[in-house]
């Protein structure tokens, strides 16, 4: 069946923020499918509010909407726009939900808008748990016994006839967001509670336990013919208990019989047909029990999913874009395979080689929260790797997070672990489970005491206890012969962790030297989604290494063109993620272009930079020395690489710039000794003396009482961090000499190769981000962002706009000035982002970065220039001047002076504090400070600043109030700023609630006000109140100093838990003030981003 | 551990390490893509006299169980796997793959690189090859000789090696509402369970039967099994099919029972490149335009073009099914008899069980035929 011919223009819903649960996977699918969309002649419209996404790129659509994803917004982009069709299932679940509720206020039927891919009822079909169910039963397959609930008096009830343990999973959630198990009574009350809460409807699953079953996933298609197919199988080394985005995962399925899986495949197949998905990709769960195969459906997603990225990548077929496709109509065999070029897409994949994928968390940015794994996910990002068997591609994934160990025997075992704490350790998922299996078998567990522990299946356990005699014999063997260190590189064994075993090469770079002088070195694989039955046309590639001599490598030789190699960014984490994909993809996109050879490297499965045709070539490897050595090697034998680029992808590629250059590889860019200049801060100071800009006094510690006389010397409070970090971590405000001391006591690695930085802390500064490109002499501003809270918040968790709302012409010229000093002074080429903080007319230098930063998305998309695009053609010796002839940069000015009727785009952080309970049950502080703790972001764009902010209000946290009841508590010297904003709201209908001190001030100022209680003074409370649903927004300046600070947690946990607003700075609540005017009167509209660019560019 | 080679006829040498039997086995080393289901694989009579390369690299995971058999033994004559299991793991397994291998006396090598060696047999085609270890390990020329002395798979008369001694009845699962008669040319196991299902009696019977053993069972249907060798060979078997045809008895045929049904009416056989086998690849029926994903094992093919009717000597007939991926023919219907069959696997196992409505297809035939 052919395209469908009536449809003409299509709006794609994107994902917005990234979010736990709901990661860059969705830009790679949503990119995907406009691509695909456009290529067939349809006009596409799009809505995104996350604008680091590639797919809110203007090229990648006829009208971008930097929007919120909310039925409102949504409507007028609809109405504005009148699309034919909607296509929701590749933007994750909040696609899909906003599809519902279009769905239900009507405007689908309004504006006439048909739901492709999956409809309403499919949807519903899908998501609802009892619905689902009884899908299933009707097939006749099974599922696990359960029962819906709605009150807790249900739940009770349920678990009675059930017993415990039990699993509660709240309906219409994403991530698992809410879910647990429940072993204790209590743990139920808790759990179920906070289920109810957790779901939109009120409504819970309690489910038999299938704790410790074997646990599957199927990624499925269906075409309008009702053809469909199978793309991967997908095991869950981590069985049930663990949501699978938060376990390890091995594709193919290693541990069923061809019987086994024949019947998954049936059921899955019925699944989607009775579910009614018309067209496009599902997932569905399997349990299965391990001692007599019985199996269960879990679930289903009838979307296009995280495990949909994986499987993706995992196979080289692309499932978003063959979604998107039959969507319009096309079935699977009118489809063709990209990779064989010749074969149709109607075929199921093969694989021959193992994929393993690996979370990464974040718990060290969320104190006190629990890290025990349940089902509901809690991992910020992963990493998948492909080897030739199962240990080369665990040793890859492990290596590929950059946790601290990177791979087993890299770290110290814990102290004093015994053979029985491993073995009860084991019982609980946990962040580094398998390094828990391997250190339990090393202690003496059998096989079985593992699998009885862990329920983890008897084959994977024997697979890292076949690793462990391995390390037995790499200690023994009295030489490291070429035999037996093919074997352990074959093993997936990094030279780093050989050299742990073998102290005697004088570590990595020994054993690097001896394994090349041995000729022990990778062949290239490729990723041909039919194990090599027929030609492949795409060059997907992975190291694997073979004993055989015989071992081809598969890598075409390129002569004609310069290569270059960008090195990605590694599993998303808070601090490096999506943003720094996005830089990425521009530059393969702006190289290409300019007639290099792209090479891309990176492990990261969920991004649009490992889309085997965003490069001319894909590896995908990890990104750590060796592996990117031998990338470089591959390519050189290839062909010429001209350069590879490090400043891109964070500090993962920056980290092996010295490396890299050392090893004699054409690092291009800014060079790795002007990097060192930037980040050592010592050494930073000399080039702003030289410069004479001034910078918070300072010193460099590696001590406590180093620290202390610093401290003393320049006054509290002071900020506090390591050197050499991303996403701030380990940085703290210290307010006295007490916690100084404990700052110090926790950070264990204080030495004088890891020593702190003790700054002065600037209170009250407005601070400033400034992204520039310098190609060595001239400097070009990206962009001025002034922050709108105040200085102490890391800048990756404030909100900001651009351009700057409060600084004078002066103020800029100043930023200028002091931007191209510091580019000069470090020898920068290409970007730099530079933070200053504005206190009393002087501008001081906080620090600078010769490198992409986490802005340069938002800074491109609001100034309508791809700083990443021109940044990578500068690191290969192209000029700013020429850039600007050959209109990649605009022809005069630049993004520190944009035009007076440029938009204002606001930046806005979002938190995962609702996703974290601590052990007790009770939720993780959200308080702010220097270390980022934020996932993700949107964008709100708009004429005047109250609009932008508004909108990036409503895209983080649902919706402004146009009506309700406020709460406001002000620090003291905030309350006379505070007056007017209050009284406008109060003139808007709102009702005022204050805390004593606070509605004192009101009450003088005319303003009606009702006193409520603060959160210590008994029942009812403040706190009580927001629990309770009975408060819409909140206006709470912190205090300012170390005690108060602090004292608003209860106020701000209750609101992450009620998921309100919650304004914590004067600017903030003036421009929510102006927000909310713009709402209640209607005026705020939508407006695509290609037309806000080309008033910018002044083409309107 | 005891060193292995893989000896291609072309010259080329793959080393490894022995797996199951050491010793040494000769025949056309060919390659399947399947990443389940090997014990059905090792099983499949089809397979006979072929040195069977797994391109899937860890094999034998689940072990050997006592139900996954699809005949009395294995019958590939060498086997090549990269990273064999060392301890299986599935509740329904009985003992490790490397141990049955062994007991059969199936010689195979583990170890090699198979994407390399898949690659060389896509190129250069399926040919003849040997495994070779323990003492049979020797230098390469002569070993190359060894392998250029033995028999070619064009040619080969394979399937009166593999076909049952005696007949024998599978009996009909509930009701029995019709007779079949099965010509086993290679019968797997699953095939006569999944007729039972659909309450057929069958009667598996020799490739020496005539044509009056198959009456005397008075079947209301003729089914031609799959099977190894050169379908070319098989004289006795076309002169069967043409006497049903004639009699307009129910004809199904799968695999090897397609090309004897293609000779039947006229068509020509061929010798593939490589073949296909595995359990992914897609077929289209011409008619409906559906898709189904199969199980394959096969390297020879009936000549012609998808879709394209001709006539018989038993009136008109239709190419009706082909596999996208390259356009081989993968079925034939007639339009004036009750006969069909097709080139791939509705029995499955291993394999996706999307064809299995083929079997209710038969049945519909020999109900109309009453």
């Amino acid at each position: 069946m052919p395209k469908r011919e009536d449809l003409k223009h299509i709006l794609v819903i994107g994902s917005g923020p990234i979010v736990i649960g709901q990661a860059c996977e969705f830009d790679y699918s949503g990119t995907q499918a406009c691509r695909v969309l456009r290529e067939e002649g349809i006009r596409v419209s799009l809505v995104n509010s996350n604008p680091a996404t590639i797919m809110t790129d203007p090229e990648f659509a006829d009208a971008t909407y930097i929007e919120p994803i909310t039925a409102e917004f949504v409507e007028k982009v609809i109405a504005q726009e009148r699309p034919d069709a909607v296509l929701a299932t590749l933007g994750g679940q909040t696609a899909l939900n906003t599809a519902i509720a279009l769905h239900e206020r009507g405007v689908l039927e309004k504006y006439n808008v048909e739901l492709i891919g999956a409809n309403v009822d499919a949807i519903q079909r899908g998501e609802d748990r009892q619905m689902f169910k009884d899908i299933v039963r009707k097939i006749g397959a099974e599922v696990p016994r359960s029962a819906v609930c709605n009150t807790m008096d249900e739940v009770r009830k349920t678990v009675a006839e059930l017993g415990l343990p039990v699993v509660i999973r709240p309906s219409f959630t994403m991530g698992g967001l809410g879910s647990g198990m429940a072993y204790t009574e209590e743990e139920l009350e808790r759990l179920a509670a906070i289920g109810l809460e957790e779901s939109p409807v009120t409504e819970v699953l309690i489910e038999e336990s299938v704790l410790g079953w074997k646990e599957y996933e199927l990624e499925l298609m269906r075409d309008r013919n009702d053809n469909v197919v199978v793309i991967c199988s997908i095991e869950n080394i981590d069985p049930m208990g663990v949501h699978t985005g938060d376990s390890v995962t091995v594709a193919p399925a290693m541990t069923l019989t061809d019987r086994e899986y024949q019947h998954m495949r049936d059921v899955g197949i019925q699944v989607i047909r009775e579910v009614g998905v018309d067209t496009g990709g599902c997932n569905i769960q399997f349990a299965i029990h391990p001692d007599n195969g019985r199996m269960v459906v879990i679930e289903m997603n009838p979307r296009v999913s995280r495990s949909s990225a994986l499987a993706s990548k995992a196979t080289g077929f692309p499932i978003a874009k063959i979604a998107a496709k039959l969507a319009i109509g096309y079935t699977l065999d009118e489809i063709t395979n990209d990779i064989t070029g010749e074969t149709p897409a109607s075929f199921e994949p093969t694989l021959d080689y193992v994929v393993v994928k690996a979370p990464r968390f974040a718990f060290e940015k969320f104190p006190g929260a629990d890290p025990t794994l349940t089902t509901t996910m809690k991992s910020v990002g992963e990493a998948m790797s492909i080897g030739r068997n199962f240990v080369e591609a665990l040793g890859k994934a492990l290596r590929s997070l950059e946790t601290k160990s990177v791979g087993f025997w890299t770290q110290a075992d814990p102290e004093g672990a015994t053979l029985e704490s491993t073995l009860k350790q084991l019982e609980r998922g946990h962040d580094g489970r398998l390094y828990t299996v391997e250190r339990a078998l090393r202690l003496g567990a059998s096989i079985e005491d593992v699998y009885n522990a862990s329920k983890i299946d008897p084959w994977f356990i024997e697979q890292i206890a076949w690793l462990g005699t391995l390390r037995t014999e790499l200690l023994e063997a009295p030489v490291l012969d070429e035999p037996l260190l093919r074997k352990a590189k074959r093993a997936g064994l990094s030279d780093r962790q050989i050299s742990v075993l073998r102290p005697e090469l004088a570590g990595e770079d020994g054993v690097r030297a001896l394994r090349h002088r041995l000729g022990v070195r990778p062949v290239y694989k490729t990723v041909d989604t039919c194990a090599a039955e027929f030609k492949s046309e795409t060059p997907y590639h992975y190291s694997a290494y073979e004993l055989d001599p015989q071992a081809e490598s598969e890598v075409a030789e390129q002569r004609e063109k310069p290569k270059v190699l960008i090195l990605g960014s590694g599993p998303n984490r808070i601090g490096q993620g999506i943003e720094f994909d996005y830089s990425c993809v521009h530059a393969a996109m702006a190289l290409r272009e300019a007639g290099y050879e792209t090479v891309m490297v990176n492990c990261n499965p969920e991004t649009v930079s490992t889309d085997y045709d965003t490069s001319d070539r894909l590896y995908f490897e990890p990104l750590t020395f060796e592996d990117v050595l031998e990338v470089v090697h591959s390519e050189q034998r290839s062909g010429e690489v001209a350069g590879v680029i490090v400043q891109l992808g964070g500090q993962t590629p920056l980290g092996l710039a010295q490396r890299l250059a050392d090893a004699g590889v054409p690092v291009v860019g800014t060079t790795p000794e002007a990097i060192h200049l930037a980040e050592d801060r010592g050494q930073f100071g000399k080039v702003l003396t030289e410069a004479g800009l001034p910078a918070p006094k300072f010193g460099t510690a590696t001590s406590f009482d180093e620290a202390k006389e610093i401290a003393d010397e320049i006054g509290y409070p002071v900020l506090v961090r390591p050197s050499y970090v991303l996403g701030g971590r380990g940085m703290e405000i210290v307010y006295d000499e007490e916690s100084l001391s404990g700052y110090i006591a926790r950070a264990t690695e204080v030495t004088p190769e890891h020593p702190v930085l003790v700054d002065r802390f600037l209170d009250d500064a407005i601070e400033i981000d400034v992204d520039a490109l310098c190609d060595g002499d001239e400097v070009f501003i990206g962009g001025v962002m002034e922050h709108i809270e105040e200085a102490g918040v890391h800048s990756g968790d404030s909100s900001c706009a651009l351009p700057p709302i409060t600084l004078g012409a002066s103020d800029i010229e100043n930023v200028r000035r002091s931007t191209e000093a510091i580019a000069r002074g470090i020898g920068v080429k290409g970007l730099l982002n530079v933070q200053y903080a504005l206190k009393d007319d002087v501008l001081y230098v906080l620090e600078a970065n010769p490198r992409a930063s986490r802005t340069v998305p938002f800074v491109s998309k609001a100034t309508a220039v791809s700083m990443a695009k021109a940044a990578s053609r500068v690191m290969l010796g192209a000029t700013i001047a020429e850039l600007r002839v050959e209109g990649i940069l605009p022809a005069t000015g630049d993004g520190a002076r944009l035009p007076e009727h440029a938009p204002v785009a606001v930046k806005e952080a979002v938190m995962q504090f609702h996703r974290f309970r601590t052990p007790e049950g009770h939720g993780v502080d959200s308080l702010l400070g220097p270390e980022m703790k934020s996932t993700g972001e949107v964008m709100g764009i708009d004429s005047s600043f109250g609009k932008a902010f508004a909108k990036s209000q409503t895209a983080s946290y649902g919706s402004l109030p146009t009506a309700g009841k406020v709460f406001v508590s002000f620090a003291n010297r905030d309350k006379r700023a505070m007056i007017f904003p209050v009284k406008r709201l109060a003139d808007l209908g709102f009702e005022i609630l204050a805390t004593s001190g606070t509605a004192e001030v009101l009450k003088r100022n005319g303003i009606t006000c009702t006193e409520v209680r603060k959160h210590f003074e008994g029942e009812g409370n403040v706190v009580d109140m927001i629990l309770a649903g009975e408060i819409d927004m909140i206006f709470n300046t912190p205090y300012g100093n170390s005690g108060p600070r602090v004292d608003g947690y209860e106020i701000r946990t209750a609101a992450v838990a009620k998921d309100i607003p919650c304004v914590t700075t004067i600017q903030g609540a003036a421009a929510a003030v102006h927000g909310i005017e713009a709402l209640i009167r209607g005026d705020i509209g939508v407006q695509p981003l290609q037309a806000l660019q080309a008033a910018l560019r002044g083409d309107a | 551990m005891t060193n292995a080679a893989l000896v291609l006829e072309d010259g080329r040498v793959f080393r490894g390490e022995a797996y199951g039997a050491t010793g040494v086995s000769l025949g056309e080393v060919v390659f399947s893509t399947a990443m389940t289901g090997y014990q059905e694989t090792l099983t499949d009579p089809s397979y006979h006299r072929q040195i069977v390369v797994q391109t899937a690299p860890q094999i034998g995971n689940t072990g050997w169980n006592d139900e996954d058999d699809e005949s009395s033994k294995i019958w590939v004559a060498g086997y090549v796997v990269r990273d064999p299991a060392r301890t299986p793991s599935n509740w329904r397994s009985k003992r490790g793959l490397d141990e049955e291998l062994a007991n059969q006396g199936v010689v195979g090598i583990s170890g090699l690189d198979t994407r390399t060696l898949t690659r060389h047999i896509r190129e250069q085609g399926a040919m003849r090859a040997g495994v070779f270890s323990g003492s049979e390990l020797t230098d390469d020329a002569s070993m190359v000789e060894q392998v250029k002395a033995s028999a070619q798979m064009l040619g080969a008369n394979l399937a009166v090696d593999v076909t049952t001694d005696k007949p024998y009845v599978v009996e009909a699962i509930g009701e029995k509402k019709f007779t079949v008669a099965a010509l086993d040319l290679g019968i797997k196991s699953n095939t006569p369970r999944m007729m039972a299902a659909r309450g057929i009696e069958v009667h598996v019977l020799p490739l020496t039967s005539t044509f009056e053993d198959i009456l005397k069972v008075s079947p209301d249907g003729l089914f031609l099994s799959n099977g190894p060798g050169d379908p070319a060979t098989q004289d006795h078997a076309i002169a069967l099919t043409k006497e049903a045809l004639g009699r307009k008895l129910p004809l199904f045929g799968i695999c090897f029972g397609n090309q004897i049904l293609g000779r039947a009416v006229g068509r020509g056989t061929y010798k593939m490149r490589y073949g296909h086998r595995g359990i992914n690849i897609p077929v289209i029926d011409v008619a409906t335009g559906k898709v189904a994903i199969t199980s394959q094992n096969h390297g020879f093919a009936l000549e012609g073009t998808p879709g394209e009717e001709f006539s018989s000597e038993f009136g008109r007939a239709v190419l009706s099914h082909y596999c996208p991926n390259d356009g081989t023919v993968e079925g034939v219907r007639l339009l004036d008899a009750p006969a069909f069959s097709v080139q791939y696997h509705p029995e499955a196992a291993a394999g996706p069980h999307d064809a299995a409505p083929l079997f209710d297809e038969f049945v519909t035939l020999m109900n109309e035929a009453r």
